[in-house]
């Protein structure tokens, strides 16, 4: 472990800000991909359970 | 197909049908998901956990442990839906087509990270946002690449000709990621050359480097997963496309 406490962790050397936010926004764009497919399955389960499938 | 059949034992061609290749992608799914979230998580522990810090940059440089993994997959995912738009037109086969399709959001979404990460590096690093240096202007295109591809598929009704037209698309633009690649020795640009380079030793400490191959490793699951799932839902969308029709008629 590199880090000696929580607080130096999330301060990141002053580079906090931008650090956590490069993080939070690459996960955040993969979540919003796998919601967006998730909606898509669920169209698709809709339109099967209606019988247009 | 039987010469394929006779060299390997394999009847690989068989997995190039959408018939086949949906439960095979059903299975494989899970797998490819359970082993992107451990190597995710394994990735990021590294990165923020174990890591020490960069003599030059301080701790700022642990943006490169999702921006390079991110920058690598923009262009990698950019030249496998060229590949699949390839084969597309070669072989005519329908699979390949929905495959260079799937792989595009995936594609754009890591371009867009890259992007995204790259101005929060510059922005402490260079004083700003964003600067018209020839790897970041490159890498915007790429962006624009992608959006051509989805808006090309999306402006033409009749799917054969949506596939072909935005194959062309693809495969001209596959030249902007060699550009985009060696921008850095070409120009002399503000973005910094490769950190991990195939001709030379690493220049970078052991641990941040296994770091990233990791998160590299996570990605490369990750968009396997999801290109897959969508592949499936590509699948479905047009067989219920072609009821639909043969109903109408």
């Amino acid at each position: 472990m590199y880090w000696h406490s929580f607080q130096e962790f999330i301060a990141m050397g002053g580079y906090g800000f931008y650090v956590w936010s490069s993080f939070g926004i690459t996960f955040l764009a993969m979540m919003i991909e796998l919601w967006a497919l998730k909606k898509r399955r669920q169209r698709i389960a809709k339109m099967s359970n209606e019988g247009t499938i | 197909m039987d010469t394929v059949k006779a060299k390997n034992g394999i009847n690989w061609l068989k997995y190039a049908s959408p018939k086949t290749f949906y439960p095979l992608a059903g299975r494989l799914i899970p797998w490819f998901s359970a082993g992107a979230f451990l190597l995710i998580a394994y990735g990021l522990y590294l990165g923020l956990l174990v890591a020490p810090t960069d003599f030059q940059q301080g701790e700022g440089y642990r943006i490169i442990f999702v921006h390079v993994p991110a920058a690598w997959f923009s262009m990698f995912l950019y030249l496998l839906m060229a590949g699949y738009a390839v084969l597309g037109l070669v072989l005519n086969a329908k699979l390949s087509y929905m495959m260079a399709k799937a792989i595009a959001p995936t594609g754009a979404m890591f371009t867009l990270a890259a992007l995204v990460t790259g101005s929060f590096w510059g922005k402490p690093m260079w004083g700003a946002w964003w600067v018209w240096d020839a790897r970041l202007t490159s890498e915007l295109i790429l962006l624009f690449l992608y959006i051509g591809y989805f808006s090309l598929q999306s402006a033409i009704d009749d799917t054969n000709r949506a596939d072909k037209a935005s194959a062309i698309l693809a495969i001209v633009g596959a030249i902007n990621v060699p550009i985009i690649y060696f921008s850095v020795k070409w120009w002399n640009t503000l973005h910094q050359g490769a950190s991990v380079s195939l001709t030379k030793a690493p220049a970078m400490a052991a641990i941040m480097l296994q770091g990233m191959l990791v998160m590299a490793l996570g990605f490369w699951l990750y968009s396997v997963a999801v290109i897959f799932a969508r592949v499936r839902c590509e699948i479905l969308e047009r067989d219920n496309k072609a009821a639909l029709l043969r109903q109408e008629i």
